[in-house]
């Protein structure tokens, strides 16, 4: 059976090559090659994206080897009302967020000027600097790598979806049948792997460009070390008299958007819901566990001087140590 | 030897035991709840705890639990060192106990640590810190069971 091209692939496919072929030109920033181990981030600037889905589509192809391949039927699952997530059958849905597309465009209509404006933009995991998913998996299967990309292990993760729970974006969609939880208590415990955007962490230690940001016509996304995008974002932002998105969300991302319009306006009208992320202000998850945490360093102290208290009260009343009821 | 007596405790080693025991409850409890089985087998359908299905709620018990733990495993070493060695001598027992404990101390340091922002771990090492975590409240668990069922303390007196 031939192949059938319609027009709208072809112009993809064309203003993908295009992209590609100018992302080439384009010399890879030097942080990026070889493993980095400095804090990247992106720069999406959305006045750029024309929503053609090139990146989604080199999304897809350049991560099918990781994506999930499911043994059926699946486990029995106890209790009885635990869901099992099948994606396998639908693969070919790229509107949202799914085991098998970590990255979407999302579409916002606004009237801007007193014109109707309709603004399209790339949505996928915002690689917090200091990701819940990560600091609350139970397992260490997410973790955040000293590059700024937190990503998921396959090989670990149980599919319990806390890490999508916890997610102030619930990012991580889950596939059932596949992982480690079947060669343990496949029906009492876990239910698949949990999949998103790993920023093409190997094409990154590879010294590649995400796959996204490498086939993007437009340029619409870029990378390079977090100060450098935060500085150009605001550069942007005062430019054009914009708004920025991600620097402060959850206490830092390392996903910094820019929009002429403001963010609030675009969560407005954009289709949101299960896989469709929503850009509100999110504040830091982690921000109250953090400061636990720094007073954890007087625990000890506090309890030693509790100690030595008791000690100077009784050598202070001749008696070198409690004693015990007889 | 005999290890010695609860019923031989003062009230504030009594207090003290009880806050003890309770702050383990507690954590052991707080901690399970960092898997996501709460929600899945109904313990946070029994009224009132609906927040054990709270992932930021029992993280924060956990670590408010950690932070009295803290100050109690220190207060009771320097507690020991000043005047509790002078009478007494740990089990066998509670030589066991203490090396677990250290275990999840440590190990649950390292977690702490791991989830501050600016601190990253190498993807094995944060592997081996959370499942050992696990693995050390597991074997407290069992020891802390079995002792008690032998009724082995953790200290005996000292004779002269």
């Amino acid at each position: 059976m031939p192949n059938k091209i319609s027009r709208r692939s072809f112009i993809k496919g064309g203003l993908a090559a295009i992209g590609a072929v100018g992302a080439s030109s384009f010399p890879v920033p030097a942080t990026v090659r070889g493993a980095p181990q400095e804090e990247l981030a992106t720069l999406i600037d959305i006045r750029k994206c024309i929503g053609c889905e090139a990146c989604v589509e080199a999304c897809q192809e350049v991560n099918a080897p990781k994506f999930p391949a499911p043994k059926k039927p699946f486990p029995k699952m106890v209790p009885s009302r635990v869901k099992v997530s099948d994606w396998s059958e639908t693969r070919d849905v790229m509107d949202r967020l799914t085991p098998y597309n970590w990255l979407f465009i999302q579409e916002a209509t606004v009237i801007v000027n007193g014109e109707e404006e309709t603004f399209t933009f790339p949505r996928r995991c915002m690689h917090c600097q200091n990701p819940p998913c990560a600091d609350l998996c139970p397992w260490g299967a997410a973790r955040k790598l000293k590059n700024g990309i937190t990503r998921i292990d396959a090989d670990i993760c149980l599919g319990g979806s806390k890490c999508k729970v916890v997610c102030p974006w619930h990012i991580p969609q889950r596939q059932t049948g596949v992982g480690l939880y079947l060669d343990i208590l496949p029906a009492f415990a876990g239910n698949g792997v949990m999949y998103k955007c790993d920023r093409c962490f190997d094409r990154i230690e590879q010294g590649k460009l995400p796959a996204c940001i490498e086939v993007c016509p437009e340029n619409v996304q870029k990378i390079g070390p977090r100060n450098e995008i935060v500085r150009e974002a605001h550069a942007i932002a005062k430019e054009i008299t914009g708004h920025i998105y991600g620097e402060k969300e959850n206490g830092g991302t390392n996903t910094i958007y820019v929009s002429p319009v403001p963010f609030e306006e675009l969560n407005k009208v954009m289709e949101k819901g299960p896989g469709r992320p929503h850009m509100k202000p999110v504040e830091d998850s982690m921000a109250h566990a953090d400061n636990l945490a720094k007073a954890m360093v007087i625990a000890p102290l506090a309890g030693a001087a509790a100690a030595l208290g008791k000690f100077y009260k009784f050598t202070k009343n001749g008696n070198g140590s409690e004693e015990l009821r007889k | 030897m005999k290890s010695l007596d609860r019923y031989e405790l003062t009230g504030s080693q009594r207090i003290l035991r009880w806050f003890y025991v309770l702050l383990l409850i507690v954590m052991g409890f707080t901690g399970f709840g960092q898997m996501p089985i709460f929600k899945r087998y109904y313990i946070a359908d029994i009224p009132g705890m609906v927040w054990a299905a709270n992932f930021y709620l029992t993280h924060y018990i956990h670590y408010l639990g950690a932070f009295f733990l803290l100050a109690l495993i220190a207060y009771a070493i320097l507690d020991y060192i000043l005047s509790g060695r002078k009478n007494f001598n740990l089990t066998a027992s509670a030589y066991l106990r203490i090396a677990f404990l250290g275990g999840i101390v440590v190990t649950g340091i390292f977690r702490v640590l791991k989830n501050l922002p600016d601190v990253v771990f190498s993807p094995g090492f944060t592997l081996f810190i959370d499942i050992s975590h696990l693995g050390f409240m597991m074997a407290y668990l069992f020891s802390a069971l079995f002792f008690l069922i032998i009724r082995s303390g953790w200290v005996t007196r000292k004779s002269y």
